[in-house]
């Protein structure tokens, strides 16, 4: 069974999913990292395939994927870092998150068989319009067991949200508050009603909250209506001023600080 | 939403021409998109909006703007040449017939702000104006290195009232302006309206900027048929950054098979140096601020970097219709080199006393390369003036002593 699946089916709340770039800081990090998070407990992860220009990012991530081109990080090397790591006892679930361009360049077929070769369980294309997911690439997602998550925010309206919750399977991706990512939200009222009234839909998916999530205080008020939320520019920080040698015990200090 | 677009080159009712256009776009700009998307059409048609857009483009930018016919190019040439003088615009190009435009959507839709990205300055100058002139707070996103070299136009901005935000991502030009200007209207949803400068972006964006700028196309009908007794030129010129001005240009010839579409590009240094902006010889398909279309990239499908001496055609990308004219053939592009752009703003300066822009350098450059008999008549669209190059020209001035 894909790993998403079986996570969420043992799993309803209080999920972390942690976010980090591929072939950053260092090219070579991607599964030093990986493993390092399954082992701290992070019940799921997400790692960024790096854009020239990630819109709906914001500076913290825009410069975690500057730096991990430098470093000469492509699709193609991801998956060869990734090649063996099922092999290697890495069963933590595994999300791709990028920019459709750089996928459509590699060839959508042939990145959804790498994703199934090195045991990727699912994307998320936050420029993949949910129209053309339909009717060009969902067959491919299915043919080759990937699953897929969409972003809604608090302007997408209830019945675009049951249009995106119909076609995603992987789950959905609350945005906590109009912005790009590593933006300053305090979980206000504001945040709670709109995550509390998502949840009066009833979606079929479960919901993981991103988006300015950085603590165990914003990850404890993120999950109170969802399934639970995501950390992404607060963690790419950690990475950026940790020494290389204390990359593995701050992670897992990281990891457990949220749960505290 | 036009359902039975009536050429293939125009927008169909998804959104695309042919494989290029759509709107590739995060969900978070989907309800902005959507509601320009299902508004844009019904706005700019009302005949209250129609007689407001039309009376500031009169009253206002000054428009129509001449034809000329240019009696020593032409000779130099041994054809007929008329010069479409947006140059003559207010603000000195042809921005502002966009800006005029979406700011009186902007206002339909009640929006209080308005944000937009610039490269060389012009379109951001044209959006200050705009702002001015209607009380709406303006934010233009500038790369950090076009903000050192295009300082006039920075100081023309903040004199008409914006604020000027050096975007300081990535390469920190066009490309980067643009991303920071979309973040900016994630962050600001509801009361903030986007306006691009080119027919690039996610649809309706490429066909809203296509339409206020074919008055140039609807302008150039009328004056050659007064002027000529003929509506139709057998070649329209005009050069292509993003390709707002060509769009207009074009627009009403699109289906006049007998008229000839030439698109200058910015070849830079030379297509083969590194140091090009020719994207229909340099790029392939793929997807660039919201749109599928042409663009420069990597093989691994990055963006790169342009290069021109003319900051306007400094754009790694062309709008979607462009892509589907390139590649339907409809259009012809021609690579143009920094040295022939300049050589032909040099002539024109010479030959007519007009100081034309860089960009519009690129579309004369052309006029050698058409073979254009004695009894063509050709248009080039003139599509902005010089002043803001001359820091450029003057580095120059030597080689072209006269």
């Amino acid at each position: 069974m894909n790993r998403l699946t079986d996570l969420f089916q043992r799993k309803t709340a209080d999920v972390l999913n942690v976010y980090f770039t591929a072939g950053f800081p260092q090219l070579h990090d991607t599964v030093p990292i990986l493993k390092a998070l399954q082992e701290a407990g992070a019940d799921l992860v997400e790692i960024g395939m790096p854009y020239s220009d990630p819109v709906a990012d914001g500076e913290t991530i825009q410069r975690s994927n500057q730096q991990a081109l430098e470093n000469g990080m492509t699709v193609a090397k991801l998956f060869e870092q990734l090649q063996d790591i099922r092999e290697q006892g890495i069963t933590v679930p595994i999300l791709l998150m990028g920019y459709l361009n750089p996928v459509v360049q590699f060839g959508v077929e042939k990145f959804c068989q790498q994703c199934q070769a090195t045991g990727v369980d699912g994307v998320i294309l936050p420029d993949l319009p949910l129209e053309v997911y339909e009717r060009q690439y969902r067959p491919l997602f299915v043919q080759y067991g990937l699953k897929v998550v969409f972003l809604v925010t608090p302007q997408t309206s209830a019945a675009r949200v049951r249009q995106l919750d119909a076609l995603a399977d992987g789950f959905i991706y609350l945005v906590a508050a109009a912005g790009t990512t590593g933006a300053q939200t305090d979980m206000n009222a504001d945040v709670d009603a709109y995550l509390s009234r998502t949840k009066a839909l009833g979606l079929q998916n479960p919901t993981l909250v991103g988006f300015g999530i950085s603590d165990a205080a914003s990850f404890a008020a993120a999950s109170r209506h969802t399934t639970g939320a995501i950390i992404g520019s607060a963690f790419i920080r950690l990475l950026q001023q940790t020494p290389a040698e204390r990359q593995p015990l701050a992670i897992k200090e990281f990891v457990h600080s949220i749960r505290a | 939403m036009t359902a039975t677009a009536p050429s293939p080159y125009q927008v169909d009712a998804h959104g695309y021409y042919g494989p290029f256009g759509g709107a590739y776009v995060p969900e978070m700009l989907y309800p902005n998109v959507e509601e320009l998307r299902d508004n844009y059409l019904r706005i700019t048609k009302d005949p209250e909006f129609q007689r407001e857009f039309q009376q500031l483009l009169t009253d206002y930018v000054g428009r129509p703007t001449p034809l000329f016919l240019a009696q020593r190019l032409s000779a130099h040439y041994g054809t007929t040449i008329y010069l479409k003088r947006e140059d003559l615009c207010h603000t000195g190009a042809h921005k502002i017939n966009n800006t005029i435009g979406q700011i009186l959507v902007a206002k339909r839709l009640g929006k209080q702000r308005i944000v937009a990205e610039t490269g060389a300055g012009q379109h951001g100058v044209a959006t200050a104006t705009v702002c001015a002139l209607m009380g709406l707070e303006c934010i233009v996103y500038m790369g950090e290195i076009d903000i050192e070299r295009q300082k006039p136009n920075v100081d023309r901005m903040r004199m008409l009232g914006a604020k000027v935000v050096p975007a300081t991502s990535g390469s920190k030009t066009l490309k980067d302006a643009t991303n920071e200007a979309m973040r900016h209207w994630i962050s600001n949803p509801t009361d903030t309206h986007y306006i691009i400068g080119s027919v690039v972006g996610p649809h309706p964006y490429p066909d809203m900027v296509a339409r206020f700028q074919s008055v140039i196309s609807a302008e150039t009908i009328s004056q050659l048929l007064h002027q000529t007794g003929r509506a139709t030129p057998d070649f329209m010129l005009a050069c292509v950054g993003g390709g707002s001005n060509a769009a207009g240009a074009f627009y009403h010839y699109l289906d006049e098979p007998s008229v000839r579409l030439i698109a200058a590009e910015a070849a830079g240094q030379g297509i083969d140096t590194g140091h090009s902006a020719a994207t229909t010889a340099l790029g392939k398909p793929g997807i660039l601020h919201g749109a599928s279309t042409i663009l420069m990239q990597t093989e691994d499908g990055q963006v790169t970097e342009p290069y021109s001496i003319s900051a306007g055609l400094d754009y790694p990308g062309i709008g979607p219709q462009h892509a589907q004219l390139f590649a339907t053939g409809r259009a012809e592009f021609l690579s143009i080199t920094d040295k022939q752009a300049l050589d032909a703003a040099f002539q024109l300066s010479r030959l007519e006393g007009i100081i034309p822009a860089l960009e519009t350098g690129h579309a004369l450059a052309c006029l050698p390369l058409i073979g254009a008999k004695k009894d063509d008549v050709v248009v080039v669209c003139l599509s902005g003036r010089g002043d803001k190059d001359l820091a450029t020209y003057t580095k120059h001035l030597e080689e072209y002593a006269s």
